[in-house]
């Protein structure tokens, strides 16, 4: 699992740390499939990832991907993206899989089982576990509580919960009691290591 | 064929959204609407990245990477702003909290049925977003496009041949034609550009299901 929308969020450094260790033939969960030649993109283009899981991989800077899709070197597993952020969701609560209205009686249904509740017809999702999800928070702690910046939020929460190995990049470790309790968004239950990467943003 | 401009589009759509709605606008045409709500209704913008409360455009110079909507372009925020991470934000469309969202569109048949996430071509490659949890989850779903493509074909059809987003979902149509409401019957017209007639309406539309307001 990697976190962002765009690249708002997308653990940058995490991901250039990927192509250096060398895993290969992987299956990456993102809202997108990389932009231009950095991130994610990158790790498209060094030709580890045998499949992506996401919901709008088509953009203005995406020639990465459009490249590899295009010559079958790439599998895509297209989710609306509701359902691929409660299918993240799902996997970090121990559900098994729910049902949703959400693209029933489209191409994204077919196959899938379905059922009416409550007059409406619903498909049948399953969750979404990662072994590892690679997010970007702002503050962190020595226990993992993470605090996040705007909209760079996204997916990072529910990512964190839904891997067996969450890793965060973050702009700074404080001291314990340092972040506010009454403002911490992902408790430190959910993370297993945190990183100091990148440049710190403004606050 | 005198045609409605896509800021007068954007003003009739502004103008239908009511004070207090909480409104998602999608990507493209629909983000004009942005711009013509009068300064004394207060609607709150929501952003499927995780934001409601989405302010203008911020100044040159004051970009900020984190802060940006769901076309991934840089906004502000206005006073009583939140942030939620994604399984919320789209829990909001899912769960019908959203009252209106206004959607672009391929095609929308004269059931509702929309298609606006993939052309079907064997070389596109299809992206989805949020499309389909925004039009089977909010409240209200208007659509705003362009009446005909650009080779003069209705997008407006009797079945849509693009691929679904979601069936029977759309509440009203705004074209650069007409505004028009998705009906058991067909599509109840409200308003229609100048000079324009009834005939000529169903005419470029290519059906007969299109009928005028009643009284």
């Amino acid at each position: 699992m990697i976190g962002g929308f765009g690249t708002a969020g997308m653990p940058a450094e995490l991901i250039e740390a990927l192509i250096a260790q060398g895993a290969s033939d992987l299956t990456i969960i993102s809202n997108n499939a990389g932009n231009a030649e950095t991130g994610l993109a990158a790790l498209l283009k060094a030709k580890r990832i045998r499949k992506i899981v996401c919901s709008f991989p088509r953009q203005s800077d995406s020639w990465v991907f459009d490249g590899l899709y295009r010559a079958a070197e790439i599998a895509l597993e297209l989710v609306p993206q509701g359902t691929l952020a409660e299918r993240i969701r799902a996997a970090g609560a121990g559900i098994g899989a729910f049902f949703t209205p959400t693209g029933y009686g489209t191409q994204l249904a077919e196959g899938k089982e379905t059922r009416i509740i409550n007059g409406r017809p619903h498909v049948l999702e399953y969750a979404l576990q990662g072994d590892v999800a690679l997010i970007k928070a702002h503050r962190a702690d020595r226990w993992g509580n993470l605090v996040y910046r705007k909209a760079a939020r996204n997916f990072g929460p529910i990512m964190a919960t839904a891997a067996r190995c969450t890793i965060a990049q973050v702009s700074a470790i404080v001291e314990l009691g340092a972040l506010d309790p009454e403002i911490i968004v992902t408790p430190g239950i959910f993370v297993h290591r945190v990183v100091i990467a990148g440049r710190a943003p403004t606050p | 064929m005198t045609r409605w401009t896509r800021d007068e589009m954007a003003r009739r759509v502004a103008r239908d959204i009511p004070e207090g709605a909480y409104v998602n606008l999608g990507i493209g045409l629909p983000t004009l609407v942005a711009n013509h709500f009068s300064k004394d209704r207060e609607v709150i913008l929501h952003s499927e990245n995780g934001i409601l409360g989405v302010g203008p455009s911020p100044a040159a110079g004051t970009e900020d990477p984190d802060l940006i909507n769901a076309s991934k372009e840089p906004v502000t925020l206005v006073e009583g702003a939140a942030f939620f991470h994604h399984a919320d934000s789209f829990g909001m469309m899912r769960g019908g909290h959203l009252d209106v969202c206004v959607l672009g569109a391929f095609q929308v048949s004269i059931s509702g049925d929309l298609a606006n996430w993939h052309t079907g071509q064997p070389d596109a490659i299809p992206a989805v977003g949020g499309a389909m949890d925004l039009a089977s989850g909010a409240k209200q779903v208007f659509v705003m496009m362009e009446h005909l493509t650009r080779s003069g074909e209705s997008k407006i059809v009797e079945r849509c041949t693009y691929p679904l987003t979601c069936a029977a979902c759309v509440n009203r149509i705004y074209t650069d034609l007409a505004v028009m409401n998705v009906t058991a019957n067909g599509l109840e017209v409200i308003d229609m550009c100048n000079r324009m007639s009834l005939d000529e309406l169903k005419h470029v539309s290519g059906t007969t299901r299109i009928f005028g307001r009643a009284g």
